[in-house]
């Protein structure tokens, strides 16, 4: 048995596989299919101050291997979180990760001051790249300044693992890494999702009502192992690495490009056993290789 | 509580030019959960690019001696296509039991249960446990044509079927809404499931003459068990997850008619 625990600045994970946010609900979702306790850490819904309805219906479109979706950060609120559901998660034998996700940077910086209160919540993932709302969200993504800006921000309030969480709808992932890692980031994770948009041909209208909605699936997967690879090259924080991840080949694949830890995303709404599937064979990939650990497969491209 | 499973295709029938009836029990020798009319499984058809999601499948009859769950399948699109054309002994994978279920009655009333086009598929299993509570119900299915209107045989087992037809085949000429069951009988209780614009004609109808109503929704979702936030309906409550608040609602919970 090789070893597979993994650390990303202070947070430790017994294996590099967690879940991706806003495709694992808040765990609950998943406890009658996995036992969780057998990941390395679960990031929940993305949180914001006040509580969303979301987008408009249809959310949702079936892609070439994959899918858009434009739900836009629908959730309860942080108060809602803080008092109704972190109760209960708190329980879990794995890291709850809460996606910070807002409009503002006081959004920001509110939702993430009542998260470092909670003692079993080792770390937040700042979401400066959700493509589905209309303030914010990717707006803080796309440019260096910005990101930097939220960044530095959060990190005064935060005194736990940051790690943030990048766009790829721009022209140089790597400059944004650089930039977050310099205001005191701990860890970088991506791709978040791409803006895509479909159109029904019969109807002559956009499939999603907010027309255009983020892409996810295995479509990306090359696309976002090229970003890690890129991201994995510029700076020296732990990178957590997704983007169509639906099996423990795609998460070596992700590990050698960079990754000290994955997510597994849009694939759990097809096999909701899936991240459990995937430790495993990470596990048996390193024995069969003699790899004592799976730290020291993190960007070991030959 | 839910559970991923192999199942093993029985049979495969052809019912119409649109429609299978496919008949699968679990692969591992295990008895089916207890399950209720209105709650679906999701199908894994192959998982290849163009049918990359599953396909949510309203429960059509749980066949207890049998060990069977029955699943109406119409023909839509590339993944119902390629779930038609399984083959008994073939492997498929389901998700299942997912979502709620219609209020299944236990004292004595007029119900009535309309479906249109696939949409009767829940209706049969809604009848059956209606049954077994000793109540009775009219059907009333709606279709195209003749050759649409399914299963008839199985429904005049469990209550009184009237049917609508658009080109006048079977039963009378129109829609299900416009049958004249709906003027002659006073109805306590609807379920239905359809077309949406047969649904929303429903809602109103019963909504007119102060009739409790349910309806199952079919909204597009990818998980099926309330972790996407996909299949959203805006209710009285704010938007809430179709695949795990539903798919069956009581329009009065709904936003349709205001």
């Amino acid at each position: 048995m090789a070893r597979l625990n993994v650390e990303i600045g202070d947070l430790k994970l017994k294996n590099p596989v967690t879940t991706a946010s806003g495709t694992f609900g808040y765990g609950t979702e998943y406890k009658d299919f996995i036992d969780l306790g057998r990941l390395g850490g679960i990031f929940v819904k993305g949180t914001t101050v006040e509580p969303r309805q979301g987008n408009n219906y249809p959310r949702m479109a079936e892609t070439p291997s994959g899918m858009l979706n434009s739900v836009g950060l629908q959730n309860k609120g942080v108060d809602y979180f803080v008092e109704h559901l972190y109760p209960i998660i708190k329980e879990y034998d794995t890291n709850i990760i809460v996606n910070v996700s807002g409009s503002t940077l006081e959004d920001y910086i509110l939702c993430s001051e009542k998260l470092a209160n909670l003692d079993k919540m080792p770390a937040i993932e700042l979401n400066i790249s959700c493509p589905n709302v209309k303030e914010g969200g990717m707006a803080f993504g796309v440019s260096c300044e910005s990101a930097a800006n939220v960044t530095r921000a959060v990190r005064k309030v935060f005194p736990k693992t940051l790690i943030v969480k990048l766009s790829p709808n721009v022209t140089n992932i790597a400059d944004i890494a650089r930039a977050v890692e310099n205001e005191g980031a701990d860890s970088v994770s991506l791709v978040n999702t791409f803006l895509g948009m479909a159109i029904d041909i019969d109807k002559r209208k956009p499939k999603l009502s907010t027309v255009t909605g983020g892409l996810s699936g295995p479509c990306i997967k090359p696309i976002a192992v090229r970003m890690v690879w890129e991201v994995f090259n510029a700076v020296k924080i732990p990178i957590i690495g997704m983007g169509g991840i639906s099996n423990w080949q795609d998460a070596i694949e992700f590990i050698l490009a960079g990754a000290r830890a994955i997510q597994v995303g849009t694939y759990n709404f097809i096999d909701p056993t899936v991240s459990v599937k995937i430790v495993e064979g990470i596990n048996e990939y390193l024995d069969r290789h003699n790899i004592e650990s799976v730290d020291d497969l993190v960007g070991q491209i030959l | 509580m839910m559970k991923v499973h192999d199942f093993i295709v029985q049979s495969n029938e052809i019912l119409n030019v649109r429609n299978n009836l496919i008949k699968v029990s679990p692969a591992k020798k295990e008895a089916l959960p207890e399950m209720f009319p209105g709650q679906f499984v999701q199908i894994l058809v192959d998982n290849s690019p163009e049918v990359f999601l599953r396909r949510p499948i309203s429960i059509n009859f749980i066949h207890k001696k049998k060990n069977e769950i029955w699943l109406l399948i119409q023909r839509v699109g590339e993944g119902t296509r390629k779930i038609c054309k399984l083959k008994p002994g073939e492997i498929i994978n389901l998700i299942y039991p997912l979502g709620n279920s219609f209020t299944i009655p236990s004292k004595k009333g007029n119900y009535l249960l309309i479906g249109g086009g696939v949409g009767t598929a829940p209706m049969l299993f809604l009848g059956k446990k209606m049954k077994d509570n000793g109540i009775k119900p009219d059907f009333l299915l709606g279709g195209r044509s003749a050759s649409d209107i399914l299963q008839q045989a199985d429904f005049e087992k469990y209550g009184t079927l009237y049917c609508t037809t658009e080109d006048g085949t079977l039963g009378e000429q129109g829609y299900v809404i416009d049958h004249s069951i709906l003027k002659d009988k006073k109805y306590d209780y609807i379920f239905t499931c359809g077309p949406k614009p047969m649904m929303v004609a429903v809602a109103q109808y019963a909504n007119n003459n102060e009739i409790e109503c349910e309806v199952s929704l079919e909204n597009l979702m990818a998980c099926g068990f309330g972790a996407c936030l996909c299949c959203t309906e805006k209710t009285v409550r704010g938007n809430v997850c179709s695949c795990t608040e539903g798919p069956v609602f009581n329009i009065k919970e709904l936003t349709w008619l205001d």
